[in-house]
C-alpha cells in the first residue's frame, strides 16, 4: 500500500518549517523519522495535504552538555540517543529503554522527539522522561515556549504542542551517579510493551535516598508513580522493602484492557515491574 | 514530482518521483533492484532492509524523496567483483533458508549487525535480528550463518 498524494516540503531552518506548517493549516503533517507516521500514511489513516520533513534541519540533531541539564535535539535518531555518552553518564533509565524500543532498523530512523510528539501511551520514551522531569521546548512563530514533562503529555496520541507548532528539544536534568533500568513486558519481539516501568534510583550505603518511577500504558498517558517513589525514599535496597513499597504502583492508574491483557492484569504488571526495575535500578 | 539525486549500490541516480512513492518501490519499480522485497505492508518483517547512509533501514518505512542525497546499499550491492559478501557466503553455507523470502532482508541486518558488534554472542544476534522475521521459522541457522560469518571476521571487513 501507499500513502494518499500530499505535497512534501523539506525545509533546512526550524523558521521555514513553521513557516510550512502555517500555511499547510490543520491539514499539514509534521514527518520526524516516519516510523509511525509512515505506516499510518500507508494505511490512509491520515490523509495529509502537506508534509513538512524535519530531516533536513541539522541544529534539530545531536545531544549537548547544558550544565545541569542535557538537551537532546529533536530529530536525534534513538540509535544516536542510545550511543550517547552523556546521555548514558547522567540519564542511564533512557539508555535502558531505548535499548529495547522497536529494532535496530527503527531505532536507526525513528527520533526521540518525534516518539514522544507521537504520543503513543505504549511508547517506550515517554515514561523515562517523564519520571526524570524533562523540560520541552515548543517552537512557534510567536517564538519558544518550554512546557514540563507534567504537563507535556495530554492524552492518547495528544500533547502540550499545538497546531502550527514545533517540539525542538527536550532538556533532561542530569541523574549523576543514580541507577537507572527499564522493565519491559512483552509476549513477543519487537512489540509494543504490555506495561512497562522507567525506575531511576540513588542509592547511597544500600539505601534508597531518592526514586522516579514512570510507567508506560497504563493510562492514555505515562504516569509517574508518585506513591511508590514516596514510599521508597529512605528504604534500604532490598527485595523485601523494594516488594512493599512498589505495592502501590498501580495507585490512580487507568490502564487499558485489550487482547494482551485486562486493566487487573496490568495493575498486577505494574506492581511486578516496578519491583524488578527499581531492584535492577538499585543494582540490588 | 520532487527531483531526487542519490546513489544506489554505488552508482548515481536522478529521478522526478512522487513525495508519496516508498524507497521500496523506487529501487524495485525504477532501478529494477527486486533483490530487495516487499514482505508485510506494515513495517513489522524486515525483509525489505537495505542500508541508508551504512545503517539498516526499513525500506517499506522511507520515502524516496527522505532518501535523496543520500547512500543506498542493497542486497545486490553487497557482493564485490563477483565474490559473495562473507555473510551472503555464510548464509549459502549454513542453509540459512528455507523460503528464502526473509533472506535478502535478514542479510542486511545481519550485515548491519556485524558492522556495530563484530563478535556477538548468540543472544546479542537474537536481539539484532528482532525487526526481521522467519514465517519458515528457520531462526537457528541464520543465527548460526551471522555465528560463522562472525568468526571469519565479516565485521571487520564489511
Amino acid at each position: 500500500m501507499i500513502p494518499a498524494q500530499f505535497e512534501y516540503v523539506a525545509p533546512t531552518t526550524v523558521e521555514e518549517a513553521l513557516t510550512a506548517l502555517a500555511e499547510g493549516g490543520e491539514d499539514a503533517k509534521v514527518l520526524a523519522g516516519g516510523q509511525s507516521l509512515l505506516p499510518v500514511l500507508r494505511m490512509r489513516l491520515n490523509v495529509p495535504s502537506v508534509v513538512v520533513d524535519l530531516g533536513r534541519i541539522d541544529s534539530l540533531r545531536g545531544v549537548r552538555d547544558d550544565g545541569d541539564a542535557i538537551v537532546v535535539g529533536a530529530m536525534t535518531t534513538h540509535s544516536d540517543v542510545f550511543h550517547d555518552p552523556l546521555v548514558r553518564e547522567h540519564a542511564a533509565v533512557l539508555t535502558e529503554a531505548i535499548e529495547q524500543l522497536a529494532d535496530p532498523q527503527v531505532r536507526h530512523r525513528g527520533t526521540f522527539g518525534g516518539a514522544l510528539a507521537h504520543a503513543d501511551p505504549a511508547g517506550d520514551l515517554g515514561a523515562p522522561v517523564l519520571a526524570l522531569g524533562a523540560t520541552f521546548t515548543i517552537a512557534g512563530q510567536g517564538g519558544t515556549r518550554t512546557v514540563e514533562a507534567d504537563d507535556f503529555f495530554e492524552d492518547l496520541f495528544t500533547t502540550a504542542v499545538q497546531e502550527g507548532e514545533l517540539l525542538t528539544e527536550i532538556r533532561i536534568p542530569k541523574y549523576t551517579g543514580w541507577g537507572g533500568h527499564y522493565e519491559k513486558f512483552v509476549r513477543v519481539a519487537h512489540q509494543w510493551p504490555i506495561v512497562a516501568v522507567a525506575a531511576a534510583v540513588k542509592v547511597d550505603g544500600g539505601t534508597i535516598t531518592e526514586a522516579r518511577v514512570g510507567l508506560t500504558n497504563m493510562g492514555s498517558t505515562p504516569l509517574r508513580a508518585r506513591s511508590v517513589e514516596q514510599a521508597l525514599a529512605g528504604q534500604p535496597a532490598t527485595d523485601e522493602a523494594v516488594r512493599a513499597a512498589a505495592a502501590s504502583a498501580a495507585e490512580g492508574t487507568n490502564p487499558p484492557s485489550d487482547l494482551n491483557g485486562d486493566a487487573d492484569y496490568r495493575r498486577h504488571l505494574a506492581t511486578v515491574l516496578t519491583r524488578r526495575a527499581v531492584l535492577a535500578a538499585a543494582g540490588a | 514530482m520532487t527531483r531526487i539525486s542519490l546513489k544506489v549500490d554505488g552508482a548515481s541516480c536522478s529521478d522526478d518521483v512522487e513525495p508519496r512513492m516508498l524507497l521500496v518501490h523506487y529501487l524495485r519499480e525504477r532501478l529494477g533492484k527486486t533483490g530487495t522485497v516487499i514482505g508485510c505492508d506494515t513495517s513489522n518483517c524486515g525483509a525489505c532492509t537495505v542500508h541508508l547512509d551504512g545503517k539498516s533501514v526499513k525500506s517499506c518505512n522511507v520515502l524516496a524523496v527522505q532518501a535523496d542525497g543520500h547512500e543506498v546499499t542493497t542486497i545486490e550491492g553487497l557482493a564485490q567483483d563477483g565474490e559473495l559478501h562473507p555473510v551472503q557466503k555464510a548464509f549459502h553455507d549454513c542453509h540459512a533458508l528455507q523460503c528464502g523470502f526473509c533472506t535478502p532482508g535478514m542479510i542486511m541486518q545481519s550485515v548491519d549487525l556485524l558492522n556495530e558488534n563484530a563478535n556477538p554472542s548468540e543472544e546479542e544476534i537474537r536481539l539484532g535480528l528482532e525487526g526481521n522475521l522467519c514465517r519458515c521459522t528457520g531462526y537457528h541457522n541464520i543465527v548460526k550463518a551471522v555465528q560463522a560469518a562472525a568468526s571469519e571476521g565479516a565485521g571487520a571487513s564489511a
